[in-house]
């Protein structure tokens, strides 16, 4: 290898990093595998507030509540109640109150959310086990228990997104510094 | 008796059967150490009193012992070193979960020296339990807006320029067991979901130039391998400032209970934001509004609303002797020792009190004093046997200063959770006895 390439190859990119000019068209280190996005689908399973990342498919309260009584009963209870796991159902107007009660229905801000959730971490001893079928109908049935949706909605790709949770609204930006304490030295009580 | 004061109590019912047989041992030990003169362990200190019982017995403690009369284990008689087998109470502990999986364990604050965690006692948070991840079929996946969707394997990411830095890791919960009672009778179970390790790495920032940013990058998605798929939207600006992709902790590579063979870290932010077992990172223009941001990292508040994206852990700072989990010897001469840390940067001054806060005096910070690392702090301390209240008070270089209790609740109320920096109070009796009070 000439001398020259071989500065090219090993010294060339920390100087462009080094003065910043690392440039979004080329790699500096050449160190990875360029794939394309199709090859990463079989990971890229999130799903944003918009519905972006929704596969296809769809599931109703009905086939959700099947899905909910054979698979998540177990730990989240009869209805969503909760015990062991986390309550799942119930608690709106909770939020303001001495002991809230924080639930799918009650504070989660987003419907997206839930399918997202039980389709890379649910069932607990069985995570990502379910189909997309699976995974709307028992999003479907968990927002019926709530009265967000009523008995007969079918989710998919399209609907999903387009349901409003009742804490939509809820989330505010971190102000803090918010209670920050003062340097008293001396006979401070 | 006193001795049986020094273990964490409300451990012993919860916690699993090693833990319970390790508290055994150690009532067995201090018993032992005192038939022996009184050899305070605790904190390492050696008390006034158990000093004057020493020379007493001096005689007797002199006798020539047996491991001075024969050689010792032999060279790599443990090729991977461990602890003392007389060490054997200086474990993470944990308050029991129905799901052992999704859970914590504490840091042995009250045992801690110096700054560094060992890896071993690092503080655990896991969602879905610690995978067993073979590095060799490892992959981080960078992809979303970018020039170049790319996989890296962990050849590639050791290969790349490498950054090392010591820092602390907070969960977001620490110490949220105190927010409306003081329930925790150990320092390990009130403040133990800190550590600090010194972490190598890759900058993500150099990762993040290989794949080429767009310009409409302003969140990504760090998503685990493990069976939770744990998942969390971090700014851009956090990602290309001082994040790091790390694969080694204290000289070795990562602990499987911290993300082996890769883990994000973001210094200064909550725990559960430097993603574990870091498999693909996603490059997007808005948060990704994961379960970890929504329903749970989110702080309530009595309006009904609830703070998201609070990622940084404020100054906070506990005295980690004495504490709940030590016994004082009698009256006379004690070091205070305590931890204080800031995930905005540095710790500039700690503030003793040992009147419940009626007055206060510096502490020496003991250096060294590093950005968003644990800070040592000693306060030489004379006790005159009367009921005294012990506290601490960190100030960081933002002029920042760690709030009462009573400040946080007036600014938060009650139902917050997660965030939890105030100063804590360690009520001493005569009998040398200690407590978790609100003072």
């Amino acid at each position: 290898m000439a001398l020259s390439q071989m500065f090219m190859r090993n010294f060339a990119p920390v100087f462009l990093l080094a003065f910043g000019i690392g440039s979004v068209h080329a790699q500096s280190y050449g160190i990875g595998h360029v794939v394309s996005e199709k090859d990463i689908a079989p990971w890229n399973i999130d799903v944003s507030a918009d519905g972006s990342g929704l596969p296809a498919g769809k599931g109703s309260v009905t086939e959700g509540k099947r899905v909910y009584e054979t698979t998540c009963i177990v730990c989240h209870g009869v209805n969503g109640q909760g015990k062991p796991a986390d309550q799942l159902a119930g608690g709106q107007g909770t939020l303001k109150a001495a002991s809230p009660v924080k639930t799918i229905g009650s504070f989660w801000p987003y419907a997206t959310t839930v399918f997202d959730f039980v389709n890379r971490a649910m069932p607990y001893d069985r995570p990502k086990s379910l189909s997309a079928n699976e995974v709307y109908a028992v999003t479907a049935y968990l927002l019926n228990l709530n009265g967000i949706v009523g008995a007969e909605t079918v989710l998919d790709a399209k609907s999903l997104p387009q349901v409003r949770m009742p804490n939509r609204d809820g989330f505010v930006p971190d102000p803090r510094p918010d209670a920050a304490g003062i340097a008293c030295h001396s006979n401070c009580k | 008796m006193a001795e049986e004061k020094s273990v964490p109590v409300d451990t012993r019912g919860s916690a699993e059967a090693g833990t319970t047989r390790a508290g055994d041992q150690r009532r067995r030990f201090l018993r032992r150490g005192a038939a022996f003169g009184g050899m305070a362990i605790t904190g390492g200190v050696l008390s006034a009193s158990a000093q004057a019982q020493t020379l007493k017995n001096a005689a007797d403690e002199l006798a020539v012992p047996a491991w001075s009369k024969q050689p010792g284990d032999d060279v790599l008689s443990k090729p991977y070193g461990l602890p003392s087998a007389f060490e054997k109470e200086v474990l993470r502990r944990s308050r029991g979960s129905v799901f052992p999986g999704a859970a914590s364990s504490m840091t042995p604050l009250q045992d801690s020296f110096g700054i560094i965690t060992p890896s071993g006692l690092h503080f655990e948070r896991h969602h879905s339990g610690i995978p067993r991840i073979d590095p060799a079929q490892h992959r981080l996946a960078v992809h979303g807006l970018v020039s170049r969707p790319t996989i890296f394997t962990m050849d590639d990411l050791v290969r790349l320029p490498s950054a090392t830095r010591i820092h602390f890791l907070e969960c977001s919960g620490n110490t949220g067991s105190e927010w409306k009672a003081p329930t925790s009778k150990s320092v390990q179970l009130s403040h133990g979901l800190l550590s600090c390790s010194e972490w190598t790495g890759v900058p993500l920032a150099v990762v993040l130039d290989e794949v080429g940013l767009s310009k409409d990058a302003k969140w990504l998605l760090a998503e685990g391998a493990d069976g939770a798929g744990m998942s969390r939207s971090i700014p851009i600006h956090k990602a290309l400032d001082d994040a790091l992709l790390v694969y080694a902790q204290n000289g070795e590579r990562l602990r499987p209970e911290q993300g082996y063979p890769l883990r994000l870290f973001l210094p200064g932010y909550e725990g559960n934001t430097s993603i574990k077992w870091l498999r693909r990172i996603k490059i997007g223009a808005e948060p990704f509004q994961s379960r970890e941001e929504t329903s749970k990292y989110t702080d309530l508040l009595p309006d009904g609303t609830a703070r998201q994206f609070s990622f940084i852990m404020e100054a906070k700072s506990v005295i980690t002797y004495p504490a709940p989990d030590h016994t004082l010897r009698g009256a006379g001469f004690y070091e205070i020792k305590g931890l204080a840390w800031t995930g905005l940067g540095r710790i500039k001054r700690v503030e003793v009190s040992v009147d419940g806060g009626r007055n206060w005096r510096e502490a020496r910070l003991e250096g060294p004093v590093l950005d968003r690392a644990l800070t040592r702090f000693v306060f030489p301390w004379k006790w005159d046997g009367s009921p005294a209240i012990l506290q601490s008070r960190a100030i960081d270089n933002t002029g920042y200063v760690q709030p009462t209790r009573q400040e946080l609740i007036t600014a938060r109320g009650l139902n917050s959770n997660y965030h939890f920096n105030a100063i804590q109070s360690w009520s001493v009796n005569p009998n040398g006895i200690i407590t978790n009070v609100h003072a």
